[in-house]
């Protein structure tokens, strides 16, 4: 019987500072064991137990893309017991990795869509991993238009900033970075996220899905946004975050109605969130 | 499936042939109430008892069980990867609990072994062990088991059912595993299956308690997340988590790492919906931090939202442990039957 509580062993490979203030760090790991990698076949918006024996599991969503081979990526604001102790962890450190865990953005429905991603903040990171899975020369054929607005408090607090200023380039998406405040050498936009999602959002229609991702009070301005550009209650897709332990649907504490966030989720949509309590 | 007769002369004998192949546990008395313990070499289960204080699910979900274990010796080669403990799934049988308890086992199977991951811990404890019931013929004032898709007889879970006959038990093999336990104590004399039948009709019918399920299906989730009684029922509650742990299908757990020096082991821990730290996120929000939330949450998840998951009836085998132990007397009758009757227009005024 396989055993889904033993995780993977992992090495840090990379250790990458992803933010101004060094609260997010984006770790590159590999793993040990031949066939690991195989195993641990994910899709974009899936999530992982990052396991430090001692310490704990934390879930976190994946940031690399499954177009990307030989490694893992995770980019991880240090908050708790657990990412508190992995902020302080070295490249050549062994870890554990279990997953992957949870549903993901629904790619079979989206195949021939227009896709419409805004993100916030540290929540970038399963956004990141899904347009990189889109813009892979070997999918981007499969999706209408790809738009895209990010917004976070400063320019430094901008996660893959360098990537994204690389793929606003590219004509084969529609990208908007925004951040709160004005500031020195920033060409881009200014202003909080779903007011510029507001004015630059594809309209919402049965070819169009919306993906939003980030922090509570910027999901709660985005939605009626979305509503106002058209979009359909089944057409918003969410990923939700709640305490976790197992990851995969048995300890009984993520649950939202019948719902268990960490297997019948993270990805919903917000037609099927307002069937269930609101206890995330 | 055959039935034997057990005269009680041969009980201990029977019991002794067994200690031989099976890991023996049944019911013994200490500090007042009777629980489930391992049995030594010629000791008995107790069976004067109408309930056995705990479950006996700690047989396939212990309180505490090391999952996994793990070095932090950095000279060591695999300092700081997880391994397999070896563990000890040889035969063992549980004997004398009550259909209530395998009835549950049941129930909580079908959160531990799903289509898409198994809990090994939790299934091979379960196939290692024959579970020997014994049925109810003196229920409790709280037993409710009957309208809880239960029953005093109730075979789901069990391998073998015994029914006290007064001189003799009645002995029923339910399963393979059943057959084999009856083979290995050299309990042959063959029984009357009536008389089982018959003892099983008197004892439901001493089952005065019910509870009311049938329109639960029905009623959508929020209108009773939402109804008005929640802060009622919730109001004498001290979050103590005692009706958690003392259910037999309540199977909430936690998981913590424990190291001394550079070893250590991951452990899976019962956890308890009845405490803040159950769903408190890292940013100190909370999406269960009220108390009410919390009550609600237990009486959902039993009532409703496993009803609506499954398709199998309640989460409930009418076991009456948490009625009597709940230090401030809430009843998961009357609230099932509240939910039951519930109607949003009659609340909303």
């Amino acid at each position: 019987m396989n055993n889904p509580y033993l995780p993977y062993p992992v090495r840090i490979d990379d250790i990458e500072i992803a933010t101004e203030d060094k609260s997010l760090r984006t770790f590159k790991f590999v793993f040990l064991n031949e066939g690991d990698e195989e195993k641990f076949a994910y899709k974009a918006g899936q999530f992982a137990e990052l396991s430090i024996p001692g310490v704990g599991e934390i879930p976190i969503g994946i940031a690399s893309s499954p177009v990307e081979k030989g490694f893992v990526k995770f980019t991880v604001f240090k908050a708790g017991k657990v990412t508190s102790h992995l902020h302080n962890m070295k490249v050549g450190d062994v870890m554990g990795l279990r997953g992957p865990l949870g549903n993901w953005y629904p790619w079979d429905k989206l195949e021939g869509k227009n896709v419409f991603i805004i993100g916030g903040g540290f929540a970038f990171t399963t956004l990141r991993s899904s347009i990189k899975y889109m813009l892979d020369p070997a999918n981007r054929a499969k999706f209408g238009g790809i738009h895209m607005v990010y917004g976070a408090r400063s320019p430094g607090m901008i996660l893959y900033r360098d990537e994204l200023i690389e793929w606003e380039k590219r004509d084969d998406i529609n990208i908007h970075l925004t951040i709160d405040r004005e500031a020195p050498n920033w060409d881009y936009h200014v202003g909080l996220g779903p007011n510029i999602a507001e004015k630059v959002g594809p309209p919402g229609n049965d070819d169009t899905y919306a993906i939003a991702c980030g922090p509570p009070i910027m999901i709660k301005f985005t939605l009626p946004v979305l509503e106002k550009l058209g979009y359909a209650k089944d057409h918003i897709i969410l990923s939700l975050e709640n305490r976790m332990k197992c990851g995969i649907g048995m300890c009984g504490r993520c649950n939202i109605g019948r719902e268990l966030v960490c297997k019948d989720g993270p990805v919903f949509t917000l037609e099927e969130l307002n069937l269930t309590p609101k206890e995330y | 499936m055959k039935i034997v007769k057990i005269n009680k002369k041969n009980w201990a004998e029977g019991l002794d042939s067994l200690a031989g192949s099976y890991s023996l546990s049944g019911p013994v008395k200490e500090n007042g109430y009777h629980n489930f313990k391992k049995l030594n070499k010629g000791e008995l289960p107790d069976f004067d008892f109408l309930n056995t204080k705990l479950s006996s699910k700690s047989f396939v979900f212990p309180q505490s069980e090391v999952m996994l274990e793990y070095s932090l010796d950095e000279t060591a080669d695999d300092h700081h990867i997880m391994k397999e403990v070896k563990k000890d799934y040889s035969k063992r049988a549980v004997v004398g609990m009550r259909p209530c308890d395998a009835k549950a086992l049941m129930l909580v199977k079908m959160n531990f072994d799903t289509a898409d991951y198994q809990d090994p811990y939790w299934l091979n404890a379960f196939n290692a062990t024959t579970f020997v019931g014994l049925a109810c013929d003196n229920p409790e004032s709280t037993c409710f088991c009957t309208s809880a898709g239960c029953g005093p007889y109730h075979e789901d879970g069990l391998d073998v059912l015994l029914s006290d006959a007064g001189d003799h038990y009645i002995a029923k093999a339910l399963t393979q595993k059943g057959e084999e336990l009856l083979s290995a104590a050299k309990w042959q004399e063959s029984a009357d299956a009536s008389v089982m039948d018959k003892k099983k009709a008197e004892a439901e019918a001493q089952i005065a308690s019910t509870v009311k399920t049938d329109q639960l299906k029905k009623k959508a989730t929020l209108d009773l997340h939402s109804a008005s009684f929640w802060d009622d029922i919730a109001f004498a509650c001290i979050n103590c988590g005692t009706c958690t742990y003392a259910c037999p299908t309540c199977w909430c757990f936690d998981i913590q790492d424990e190291t001394k020096g550079n070893k250590g082991i991951r452990m899976k821990n019962w956890d308890t919906c009845m405490s803040p730290l159950f769903t408190l996120h890292t940013t100190g929000h909370n999406p269960r931090g009220d108390k009410t939330q919390r009550v609600r949450q237990r009486f959902m998840h039993k009532l409703k939202y496993f009803v609506d998951k499954y398709d199998k009836g309640i989460m409930c085998v009418g076991c009456g442990r948490c009625i009597r132990q709940c230090p401030v007397n809430i009843d998961i009758r009357s609230i099932c039957d509240k939910m039951n009757r519930y109607e949003p227009a009659e609340q909303s005024e």
